[in-house]
């Protein structure tokens, strides 16, 4: 049996005293669309970040496709094929677009060259690098600094950069968040190009496009997950309907 | 005049001796995240270390190696048994690295007393540089050429290489760059130790100018800090101008208001940490 791409077992994240995840257990099997669901504050991030290992579980087990990476870095979760994106762009602004891709290139690279040779020599890496803007349609902009384009071309390049990684495991962060209506088809239509072999874990409030997108929900609430099933099912479920509606 | 020459390339030989300190603690600081309290006495350790080398037969070149090398070591030892236990725990590393500052500073009066240790000059830098009745130390001019040279390397290491842009990466954004795979495990070290060297190989360097006593490192500790907070953290740019501003300030001020020297060069610092706490060129608030 192929392990999943994706299992979470009894997750717990404190801070201080306050629990932000409370016993999360999950299994996303490679290629699931899987999407996050909760209101603000229901710990949809903070679950996030501690599966890509931006800090440590306070309890619990992380397995990224049968490996255990509780305790592993977020550098080394990403080298075992796992690329993110975040709910606040972070990019590196006084770069220009390209150089950003070939940043998100240079962290996979093994040390077969040189590290200490001109990088503006790998020819290769910069070529790939704005073959993968192509890809979401960023090419004519790569030589502009980040701080000179616009939101919803920045979470572009957001998503360029995790798949410049090659994902297997695509974690995305609320990626149609503040996006115009052309934006977002565009980020839509992004999304759908994405191999189905690659496993993707959403966080999304924009319901129609979230719900079309995803095989699997999982809705969580106060740090725990209160629904999991297909689109009907939770729909359907009354918890879902609480959590929304307060009753 | 000649007040104003002399003192000015004084003030540019200081700042010089001090970039070569600050730009590798500004990489560290902006990197790692750690104020490395014991980078003064890197370079006061760097110092005594090519004094037990020239003692024992190395020349002043073959001296300051030893002492970039030495302090590399002890730097690399640092880092791998103690700071990287405490990842994430910003308080107590500042408090480790204050602690082994005093540990070093302790251990250098137990092996090489307390009495001051002038160093020899090489003898090919010996003399003075003289342009109508001006004359100026050439070892000083030659402090100024390193300190130049140094800044091209960082520069070009930082901006032209691969694993300059590594580390450009981590210091514009820890996370993000752990989420890009970048392997920050093995450029803490790397940093590290590169900037270890600078100041065991810099506090050799500095020793015809400064000599070396018990309290270099307390000397030269918040000087550095305030070049990076002047320049901002993580940058070699701000590392390099804030040096030559407080070089000039150091020189000027002690020479035309001696007992205001402090107050002059800590002035600064205050009004950018109030006015501006990313510094001149950086982009993290202090």
């Amino acid at each position: 049996m192929t392990a999943p791409a994706l299992e979470v077992t009894g997750l717990h994240r404190f801070f201080g005293g306050l629990p932000a995840v409370r016993d999360v257990s999950m299994r996303v099997p490679v290629g699931e669309r899987r999407l996050l669901l909760g209101p603000n504050g229901a710990g949809k991030t903070t679950l996030f970040n501690l599966i890509a290992g931006d800090f440590p579980a306070s309890r619990g087990e992380i397995r990224i496709f049968g490996e255990n990476v509780t305790g592993k870095t977020a550098d080394q979760r990403t080298h075992l094929g796992m690329a993110r994106t975040y709910q606040i762009i972070t990019l590196f602004p006084k770069n220009t677009l390209v150089h950003n891709v070939v940043i998100s290139l240079l962290g996979l690279l093994k040390l077969r060259f040189n590290p200490l040779s001109d990088i503006r020599k790998h020819t290769a890496l910069w070529d790939e690098a704005r073959s993968i803007l192509a890809l979401v349609g960023l090419e004519h902009l790569a030589e502009r600094t980040v701080a000179d384009t616009s939101y919803g071309e920045k979470r572009r390049l957001e998503i360029a950069m995790a798949l410049a990684q090659k994902p297997k495991l695509l974690l995305l962060d609320e990626p149609l968040a503040g996006l115009s209506a052309d934006e977002r088809r565009d980020v839509e239509r992004l999304l759908q190009t994405i191999p189905r072999d690659v496993t993707i874990i959403m966080i999304e409030h924009d319901m129609d496009v979230a719900l079309a997108f995803a095989d699997v929900i999982t809705v969580m609430q106060h740090g725990q997950i209160v629904v999991e099933g297909n689109r009907a099912e939770v729909v359907a479920d009354p918890k879902t309907r609480e959590v929304y509606l307060g009753h | 005049m000649n007040f104003w020459v002399i003192q000015g390339l004084n003030g540019l030989a200081f700042g010089s001796l001090l970039f070569i300190l600050a730009s590798g603690f500004s990489l560290i600081f902006g990197l790692m995240r750690i104020v490395n309290l014991s980078h003064g006495a890197y370079f006061m350790l760097g110092a005594y270390v090519g004094i037990s080398a020239m003692a024992a037969g190395a020349s002043f070149w073959t001296a300051i190696l030893i002492g970039g090398v030495a302090i590399a070591v002890l730097g690399a030892v640092i880092e791998r048994l103690i700071l990287r236990r405490l990842t994430g725990q910003p308080l107590a590393q500042v408090l480790v690295t204050l602690g082994i500052a005093f540990i070093i500073a302790d251990a250098c009066v137990w092996i090489w007393t307390g009495d001051p240790r002038p160093v020899p000059m090489p003898r090919e830098l010996a003399g003075a540089f003289r342009i109508h009745q001006l004359a100026f130390p050439i070892y000083r001019l030659f402090v100024i050429g390193v300190a130049f040279t140094l800044a091209a390397a960082l520069w070009f290491l930082l901006e032209r290489t691969r694993l300059g842009a590594m580390i450009r990466a981590g210091v514009d954004d820890l996370n993000m760059a752990r989420a890009m795979g970048i392997r920050t495990s093995v450029l803490f070290p790397v940093v590290f130790c590169l900037g270890s060297a600078l100041a065991g190989a810099g506090g050799v360097l500095a020793g015809p100018i400064l000599s070396v006593y018990p309290g270099l490192d307390t000397d030269m500790l918040p000087l550095a800090l305030v070049v990076v907070i002047l320049g901002g953290v993580g940058s070699l740019l701000g590392a390099f101008i804030g040096s030559l501003i407080i070089g000039f300030i150091y020189s000027y001020g002690q020479a035309l208001f001696p007992d205001l020297a402090y107050m002059i060069l800590f002035l600064p610092m205050v009004l950018v940490l109030t006015l501006r706490p990313t510094g001149l060129f950086g982009r993290q608030a202090i």
